[in-house]
């Protein structure tokens, strides 16, 4: 999941999975894997897509699908949520199980880590029961080595029984053999089974003759015979409604079933059903590792303990998270100024060749104004201000997304989070949150208690995403940073770091307080995978992410804000009695704002910017333009200026800032709470906890400004 | 009766039973935490808790009350 242009905004909200075939002779292939094994990178370099990677566990949470072509065949490939098992406990677990159950996939590639395989073997026994033809990838080979790990591949599939692949991750070479594998994975019926104790065994026997006799469609029968031994209620309910019949009625199955439970009551044992069944695949998981791998250095890496050591280290461990998040935004602001006054020279000298162009062309006023100084001039500043630090905070962002850092993050802040009875992966969809909120609240799926998660999805808007920080970086460049040079942008970062703390501290205490009121209840358990370190591929990620956001938000841009612009114009100059209808609303609203330390366009600015954050600045500008004070604006100097003439000082900059970190989520977000939580009610508490705060904040915050300045 | 909360960074046990419940007995043995599996303690959290543990090749962060429930022995 991560951020990119399918995964934030919009994209975020997924609707299911609909595969289209584009020929009947099409071959469906399930992909499935542990979290967090380059599943899908795999994806990526066979469909050709752009499925984001980043290195923690929990990405892909629902299923995705393209295609791709081999010398035989014609594919399409699912993405199915990575799991560790399908015993499926989990919301994303179920979906993988149920598609490899009932998905009725050709084969199912079960992509496993090179360096874990024992780990991951343990799924590809499990897939193996189920389904009819299995493919083993075993991914990041190149790694594996550096590791001193050398699985033999030709043993490990002449022990399965089933085709095995190596790959490493997106090189041309493992594309073509993984799209030569697909092509003989058919017909398999030579494949390793997992042996059981015997009276598990023996309970087998019982019952699988009686489903033999059933049609079970694609259904395996010993499989299907331990599911009911087992008396998974959940599963079966779902294998009646594939079958369309109940298949404990069939004949015999019932009687069996009987005989089965009274062999395993014998037998007394001391462990339950399901428990020696994990147990058994787990072992068998062992012994085929310790046959095809051979480990010259034993586990974890030396270079994972000692990135370890010091990253989650009891002294450096938190100063390091606060350091990584001041140099992001130092680099963020220090890159984005030279281009973003670039920009606005460029785009404002262009306004006046545009009013030229009207002019000349004799069109009437009103249409040079409205698209102009209405729909130019806000998309101008969309691009000029917003863009640069966005293209350069998400590449940042995404390089740390890929070492594999953020899981630490997760792993640091789990005690404080747990003290509000949340849990530390709660930390992972804050950080995405940085990126884009929508995609924050998708993330919170990776936690597996519901009122935890919920707990997340309600407070991730208290981090700022990426279309509130330009706002907030200009607003402090402004007002509160008088020196220039290295010194004024190493102080803006560390204010920004402030205000982002302060978000932070907002999420801690939002919390606390919800699991103390609506959402009570004991921390659930907890385990969170801590992936090895990878070398991001820092070219790649540049180039992608800039590419990939720079047209995102040119789209959204276009879309959002040009409309935006022209409502505003209209505002401006629609003349209702004496006043323009802008000063009317703003004057309506006024009261109201100056409560907090805003005023009525700013309250404005921030109504019009519900269907995207980025607009807020811009539209201010706008409006305040459009009163008259001035006619151009370029420099931070200038709209300095032009601020300060609209009644605006340091305490104002404070409240705004503020209030841009805590009101109501963008409409893109807020659907996407809707979606993930299928409630209007906590969709509702989504918008008014944060604007219930920012406006508290607020005004608490400008009673003592009146009472001590 | 020793359970994984007591073991130190650095020291290696093996586990002798699982009296976790409910999910998180699922999530352990997903990632194949079943008697007799080697985990080693590879550190602890910032603020003491949780710690990471190498479990069959993985590592794995888990709660100390978690951990109550894992016994072990050296």
């Amino acid at each position: 999941m991560g951020l990119t242009n399918t995964s934030v905004g919009r994209g975020a909200i997924d609707g299911g999975l609909n595969i289209a075939k584009r020929s009947p002779e099409d071959k469906v292939i399930a992909l499935a894997g542990n979290p967090n094994v380059g599943k899908s990178t795999i994806f990526n370099s066979l469909t050709g897509m752009k499925q984001h990677t980043g290195n923690w566990p929990g990405k892909t949470v629902a299923n995705a699908f393209g295609f791709c072509k081999s010398k035989k065949n014609s594919y399409i490939l699912v993405d199915i949520p990575g799991t560790y098992s399908l015993m499926a406990h989990s919301a994303e677990e179920e979906v993988a199980r149920n598609f490899i159950c009932f998905g009725e996939a050709d084969a199912v590639m079960v992509v496993c880590d090179a360096t874990r395989l024992e780990r991951n073997l343990n799924l590809v026994l499990q897939t193996m029961e189920i389904a009819e033809n299995v493919i083993v990838c075993v991914n990041l080979m190149d790694e594996a080595r550096k590791k001193g790990i050398t699985p033999d591949l030709t043993r490990l599939s002449e022990i399965l029984g089933v085709p095995v692949v190596g790959a490493v991750g997106r090189s041309k070479k493992s594309v073509c053999s993984l799209l030569d594998t697909l092509d003989i994975a058919e017909k398999q019926n030579n494949k390793y089974e997992v042996k059981y104790d015997s009276a598990t065994e023996q309970a087998i026997a019982l019952i699988k003759p009686a489903l033999d006799n059933c049609s079970l469609k694609r259904l395996n029968s010993r499989w299907l015979a331990l599911k009911i031994i087992e008396n998974d209620k959940g599963i079966i309910k779902e294998i009646n409604n594939y079958l369309g019949y109940d298949i404990m009625s069939a004949a015999n199955v019932q009687s069996s079933v009987y005989l089965a439970n009274k062999i395993l009551k014998d037998n007394n044992f001391h462990s339950s059903f399901e428990d020696r069944v994990v147990s058994s695949i787990v072992k068998a998981a062992e012994k085929i590792a310790g046959e095809v791998v051979e480990e010259k250095k034993k586990g974890y890496s030396l270079f994972d303990r000692r990135m370890d050591k010091i990253l989650t280290s009891k002294v450096f461990g938190y100063p390091i998270m606060l350091i990584f998040l001041a140099i992001v935004f130092w680099i963020t602001i220090v890159g984005a100024n030279y281009p973003s006054e670039l920009l606005s020279n460029f785009l404002f000298s262009a306004e006046d060749k545009l009013r030229g162009l009207f002019i000349y062309l004799g069109a009437p006023e009103w249409l040079r104004g409205a698209l102009v100084e209405g729909v130019y001039r806000v998309l101008a500043w969309v691009v000029a201000v917003m863009l640069p630090p966005m293209a350069i905070f998400f590449p940042l962002f995404t390089l740390l997304e890929d070492s594999g850092y953020l899981p630490r993050i997760a792993y640091n802040l789990d005690k404080p989070f747990k003290k509000c009875n949340a849990c530390g992966k709660q930390a992972l969809a804050m950080c995405m949150g940085f990126g884009c909120n929508a995609a924050g609240v998708v993330g919170c799926r990776i936690i597996d208690s519901p009122r935890v998660r919920l707990l997340a999805i309600l407070t991730n808007n208290f981090v700022p995403c990426n279309g509130r920080f330009p706002t907030i970086i200009t607003l402090i460049s402004i007002f509160f940073i008088s020196a220039s040079g290295i010194a004024a942008s190493a102080a803006s970062a560390l204010l920004l770091t402030a205000v982002i703390l302060f978000g932070i501290f907002m999420t801690f205490a939002v919390t606390k307080l919800l699991s103390r009121t609506l959402l009570k209840g004991v921390p659930s358990s907890f385990t969170l995978e801590l992936p090895s370190y990878r070398r991001p591929q820092i070219g790649k990620v540049i180039v992608r992410s800039i590419f990939d956001r720079t047209l995102f938000v040119l789209g959204r841009a276009v879309s959002v804000a040009a409309p935006a612009g022209l409502v505003i114009w209209l505002f401006a100059n629609v003349q209702v009695g004496d006043v323009s209808l802008l000063k009317a609303c703003a004057d309506f609203f006024d009261p109201f704002a100056q409560l907090f330390g805003l005023d009525g366009v700013i309250l404005i600015a921030f109504i019009l910017g519900f269907p995207a954050n980025e607009i807020v600045v811009p539209i201010i500008i706008m409006a305040y333009m459009s009163s008259g004070a001035l006619t151009e604006m370029g420099s931070l100097t200038e709209m300095q200026a032009l601020l300060t003439a609209n009644g605006w000082d340091t305490a104002t900059a404070v409240s705004v800032i503020l209030f841009s970190l805590m009101h109501w989520p963008c409409s893109t977000t807020l659907m996407t709470v809707k979606k993930e939580t299928g409630s209007l009610k906590w969709t509702f508490l989504a918008a008014a906890l944060p604007t219930a705060c920012g406006l508290t904040v607020c005004f608490v915050f400008n009673l003592f400004v009146k009472i001590f300045c | 009766m020793q359970t994984l909360d007591i073991l130190k960074p650095g020291q290696t046990a093996v586990v002798v039973k699982l009296n976790s419940v409910g999910s998180m007995r699922r999530r352990l043995l997903d990632i194949g935490l079943v008697e007799g599996t080697r985990v080693e303690c590879l550190g602890k959290s910032p603020s003491g808790d949780p710690s990471a543990f190498l479990i069959r090749g993985a590592v794995i962060a888990i709660r100390s009350e978690d951990c109550r429930d894992i016994e072990i022995t050296f």
